[in-house]
């Protein structure tokens, strides 16, 4: 395999997706009409590790206890109740079409795919659709309280890019709710003792013995002990990579270690590049700033979003010299109504956020960094009265005012786009199934069903379906095969190599003593991914990256302080193993964006718009997903491609305007 | 069981309790408000209240509330210490919404235990016990309440102790009564207020018309009629 | 809006669950009005590294209000001096020049300190695995529209349900009884025709298990709803006290 900085190597084994044959429609059904199934009594005997406590980790370690099998589940808040799923606020989809205004399976599935810029998988995301309205029905009976209506029944709103009201939500707290709904189902089968809880636990590794995942390798975080730990299967739902940015929406603990974990044992990373920045966030406003707080999108629903039509109107208001109240309507330019009259503040959140830096980048920025544009509610209280808009957003609007200290019902709110989630991850075929065999990702850790962009209220939807409707299904067409493989003891050489490995990582990093904090490094790498990796990317500015990011990862692993012992409690040393896969995934983030030389969804090279400054895919060269293999420590990894073959719909631009 | 082992049911009793208590304060209130309107009357009742089977079943059943309500208490207190753990909060604050009399219960209680002592004595010793036992305890006959009231409080000193006591009891009844209601799960949220409410008009009626006594024989009116 | 302010803090400092705590005094200068309480947490804890001392241990998450993670007393009150937040929340413009912040761990039995700042709230899930959850399989259920729920209840449940579970309610309570916690998850499932089902037996599963773990009991005053960080009502405690006095009379 040659390497050149610049080029990358292409392997071009066929990537085998196990997609069913069939029509569209049917390909789900017919898979769980031919899958093997385990029968009860060997249910009992297989166990399976869930990594994660979130939508996905909750609900798929419930479901499969549910169904007899022996769970494992390891959590690294101190309460599966705390994984970030539960920040999620705006709602999620399903296809019922309770609300009669055209819905139907098949057009969730067309809109999620148009939305995901036609870079996903047909087959994945109509098994998705399909489901949705099955989790819908499961939160309820759990005691999820919906938003109802007056006559009781459940209640939808409109999100962004789409048509049709479909995102059932409860508040401004759907995540919670959902999770908290998963929660307790989990909770139940930890009480009945089908599921072992490890609370305070993170993943460190995976362990693989004969080509199968068999174990995990995890660090009490409280005692500061390594412990091996065996299963039939290991289930890995540990969410996001935001956090690589360093500043996102993601919470602290949230983390890339078990997915750079899995891609080191053999797993391919899929679409890394494939990056959301959310259009309405709270704007940064210092340097000890430590997290982006989101804004649910559905502010956009009754909020328009505006800057100033003139320079000197933004650089007064930057200055303090003039207030947004002083702009009266023919001063101000509602940016997004303007270019795409059709779908206005509502367009997906890609093209709201690209919009936003547009803006500010060409001066008609706000606040006193000028990163920053207005979100104006006073249309909305004129129209509907300030009870009902404190009734919708009352939450998102006390969260504001404690944020910013102003009063959002006064005087608009300043957002500015943040990191949020990443529609890139492991790569899994239609089984969930990554490219070891026995090692299964779900949630928002796998890449499957977004494509480039995922549309608003439809992560729930997928983290709750991989893990109570499709997962529990795949997986035993897996473990039909291992009923007669024996509980294996983590005295195997394996584990203890495993286990070795992890331990000399940690001495490593203790031993460095260098000068500097680990947060001082991790913001180091979040700025080069900001201001390369971010929302606009070009092929010089990724290539500075790829160098930058390599004196950060040689600075780190040579100048990083770490205070403390490793058999102890040590916050710092818990950074530090993230921080250093962060810096893995940066670099991959970086090798895949300058990879892909089109502009799609979430990925916006800069080389590639429409005079109008739209994505410009290319379809004929870049309609694969690509996978990422690692070729060991110091190689450079290998690029595949796994062909995404559109049979059923018709690609075309993706267009809001009209 | 569970009127013991269970937390609920700990205040359960407490309520079932103070409630029962309660209702006796508001019989005595009702009672003692005679004297002030006819001395003759009221000695009536003392005499109906002597040393009759009905009289002796019932203050034996109030002894017997008095009691298990001030067990509770201490069983609950304990507990709720333990609960808190070893260790002290450096700084406190309280909560404007948090009534002090809430945080400060057996405090109250322990107060209004120990008057309660000397209203024993004062009164209880020297009618019933007197009337009860034979022995000659008092100066007045012990059927003849009214004297040894307006004896009683045609001393300052009394009556300042005795308006002491009330405004503890006050402070008592203020939280009890709702919490009362509350432990019985007799609440919602459009309630809440209201019952707040109902309690406080209990409490401030039920001491007003105990406080009336000592405060009408101290400025005297007593004995201008 | 820039503006910067030197503080005192007295933080509480435990090396372990078994080992004696104390408040250690740090001084911090120059922390910008604007910055949250956490974020002048790691201004300290950069400032101790750079010093080469251990860095304070606290707990926190999610930074948005929503994980309950978080678990400060600050100034005697949990989550700080400022209504409806949790402490990532709490910014540090509601706080003095020169003023001296006491920051200790919640202290409750139930919660035993783990390190610093830092305990350990198993005992709520614990509760939770007791009961608070309603006996469904996943699949197999009724189509989500079967059953109406009025508005006005389905929003008295999510007023219920939106509890964190961060444990300030038996921080704050002088008795460390966990009713308000117990009561949120009893009451929102009592509400709903889902949960009503088998309400009795989750109300005695639940309080009979948080007896067990040590909690207090409670005594009404409410100071666990003045400092709730999403001001959960102590009127959900009356429902599970009806509840559970039902169920124990149905016996």
């Amino acid at each position: 395999m040659a390497k050149k900085e610049e080029s990358t190597t292409v392997e071009t084994t066929k990537i085998d997706a196990k997609i069913p044959a069939g029509p569209l429609a049917e390909k789900w059904s017919n898979y769980k009409a031919h899958q093997k199934l385990v029968n009860p009594s060997n249910k009992r005997r297989l166990d399976i590790i869930v990594v994660g406590t979130g939508l996905a980790g909750a609900s798929a370690a419930a479901s499969m206890a549910e169904m007899g099998f022996n769970v494992l589940n390891f959590c690294i808040q101190d309460s599966p109740r705390r994984a970030h799923s539960i920040a999620a606020q705006g709602g999620i989809n399903a296809a019922k079409n309770y609300q009669n205004d055209g819905d139907s399976v098949y057009r969730l599935f067309y809109d999620t795919i148009k939305g995901g810029d036609y870079r996903a998988r047909e087959a994945n995301v109509y098994r998705l659709a399909e489901v949705s309205n099955g989790i819908i029905d499961q939160c309820v009976a759990q005691g999820v309280p919906f938003a109802r209506e007056y006559g009781g029944l459940l209640d939808n709103r409109s999100f962004g890019g789409a048509q049709v009201s479909r995102t059932f939500y409860a508040k401004g707290q759907t995540g919670q709710q959902l999770l908290l709904g998963a929660y307790s189902a989990l909770s139940r089968q930890v009480g009945k003792g089908a599921v072992k809880l490890y609370s305070r636990y993170e993943m460190l590794d995976v362990v693989v013995i004969d080509g199968r995942a068999r174990g995990i390798i995890a660090r009490n975080l409280v005692s500061g002990k390594i412990e091996r730990f065996f299963a039939h299967a290991v289930v890995v739902g540990s969410g996001g990579y935001g956090n690589a940015f360093f500043l996102s929406t993601n919470a602290m603990t949230s983390n890339a270690s078990a997915a750079i974990q899995m891609y080191k044992k053999g797993a391919y990373f899929a679409n890394p590049a494939y990056a959301q920045i959310h259009p309405t966030c709270i704007p940064v406003h210092g340097e000890f700033q430590s997290k982006l707080t989101l804004m649910s999108e559905s502010l956009r629903n009754d909020g328009r979003i505006w800057t100033p039509k003139s320079k000197e109107d933004a650089e007064a208001i930057r200055t303090g010299k003039k207030k947004a109240t002083d702009l009266s309507e023919d001063e101000r330019d509602y940016y997004l109504e303007r270019r795409y009259p059709a779908f206005g503040n509502l367009v997906p959140r890609d093209v709201a956020s690209r919009a936003a830096k547009e803006r500010c980048d060409a001066g008609y920025g706000v606040g006193n960094t000028g990163l920053a544009v207005y979100l104006d509610f006073s249309a909305a209280i004129k129209r509907l009265g300030e009870d009902v808009v404190r009734a919708r957003y009352g939450n998102l609007f006390q969260m504001y005012e404690k944020i910013v200290d102003e009063n959002p019902y006064n005087t608009p709110m300043m957002i500015y786009p943040a990191i949020h989630y990443t529609m890139g991850g492991v790569w899994v075929d239609y089984e969930l199934q990554t490219s070891v065999k026995g090692l299964f990702c779900i949630g928002e850790a796998n890449f499957s069903d977004h494509g480039a962009n995922r549309l608003g209220a439809s992560a729930l939807m997928q983290g709750l379906a991989d893990g109570y409707f499709v997962l529990p299904y795949t997986i035993q067409n897996y473990l039909a095969d291992q009923i007669q493989v024996p509980r294996m003891s983590t005295e195997l050489p394996e584990f203890v190599q495993a286990e070795k490995d992890v331990n000399d990582k940690i001495k490593k990093l203790l031993s460095i003593q260098g000068k500097k904090s680990v947060d001082s490094l991790h913001r180091e790498l979040g700025l080069i991914m900001w201001d390369f990796v971010g929302m606009g990317r070009n092929k010089a500015g990724l290539e500075i990256a790829l160098e930058k990011i390599k004196e950060v990862r040689k600075e780190f692993w040579s100048n990083v302080f770490i205070p403390g012992k490793d058999a102890d409690m040590n916050s710092e040393l818990e950074k530090a193993l993230r921080v250093a896969d962060f810096i893995e995934i940066g670099e991959l983030m970086a090798r895949d964006a300058l990879q892909r030389e089109e502009s799609c969804g979430g990925h916006f090279r800069e080389e590639y718009q429409t005079p109008e400054g739209e994505a410009l895919r290319n379809d004929e060269e870049f309609s694969f997903a690509s996978c990422w293999k690692f070729m060991g420590e110091g190689n450079e990894p290998v690029l595949l491609k796994e062909a995404l073959d559109y049979e059923f719909i018709h690609r075309q631009q993706r267009n809001y305007k009209a | 069981m569970w009127l013991i082992d269970s937390s609920i049911g700990r205040k359960l009793v407490m309520s079932i309790t103070g409630t029962f208590l309660v209702l006796f304060l508001l019989f005595h209130s009702c009672m003692n408000i005679v004297v002030i309107i006819s001395p003759d009357g009221y000695n009536t009742i003392c005499e109906f209240l002597g040393a009759n089977w009905y009289a002796i079943v019932g203050t034996t059943m109030l002894a017997a509330g008095f009691v298990i309500h001030i067990l509770y208490a201490l069983y609950l207190t304990y507990q709720n210490m333990r609960a808190r753990g070893n260790e002290r909060y450096a700084v406190t604050s309280n909560q404007k919404s948090v009534d002090w009399s809430s945080q400060n219960m057996l405090v109250l209680g322990a107060i209004v235990l120990g008057f309660l002592g000397l209203h024993m004595f004062n009164f209880w010793y020297k009618m019933q016990f007197a009337e009860l036992s034979g022995i000659e305890t008092g100066q007045f006959h012990p059927a003849d309440g009214a004297a040894y009231v307006k004896d009683l409080f045609s001393n300052w000193a009394y009556c300042a102790i005795y308006i002491v006591w009330l405004s503890a009891l006050w402070f008592h009844l203020t939280h009890g009564v709702w919490s009362a209601l509350q432990s019985l799960g007799l609440n919602n949220k459009t309630w809440l207020p209201r019952v707040k409410m109902i309690a406080n008009v209990i409490s401030t009626i039920v001491i007003l018309m105990f406080m009336s006594i000592p405060l009408y024989y101290l400025f005297g009116c007593g004995s201008c009629c | 809006m820039d503006k910067s302010i030197n503080v005192t803090l007295k933080v509480w400092r435990q090396a372990g669950p078994k080992v004696k705590g104390k408040f250690e005094t740090y001084k911090l200068d120059n922390v910008s009005t604007d910055s949250s309480f956490l974020e002048m947490m790691d201004v300290l804890n950069e400032q101790l590294i750079n010093e080469r001392k251990e860095p304070i241990a606290f707990d926190h998450d999610c930074r948005e209000g929503i994980c309950g993670m978080c678990s400060m007393y600050i100034n005697g009150h949990p989550h700080g001096p400022d209504g409806e937040i949790t402490t990532c929340q709490l910014h540090m413009r509601v706080f003095k020049n020169n003023e001296t912040i006491t920051i200790e761990p919640w202290r409750s039995a139930a919660f035993p300190v783990i390190k610093d700042l830092m305990v350990n709230r198993g005992a709520y899930d614990k509760i939770i695995q007791a009961g608070g959850f309603v006996n469904v399989n996943t699949g197999g259920v009724p189509d989500g529209n079967a059953i109406a729920i009025g508005k006005d209840i389905a929003d008295e449940a999510m007023d219920a349900a939106s509890c964190i579970g961060c444990g300030a309610c038996a921080a704050a309570c002088k008795n460390g009884s966990a009713m308000l916690f117990v009561a949120a998850k009893v009451s929102q499932l009592a509400l709903l025709p889902q949960g009503k089902v088998e309400g009795a037996a989750r109300a005695k599963a639940m309080v009979a298990k948080m007896d067990e773990l040590g909690f207090g009991n409670c005594t009404n005053t409410g100071a666990c709803e003045a400092e709730c960080p999403k001001n959960v009502s102590i009127s959900h405690i009356a429902r599970l006290n009806r509840e559970f006095l039902c169920a124990k009379f149905q016996d």
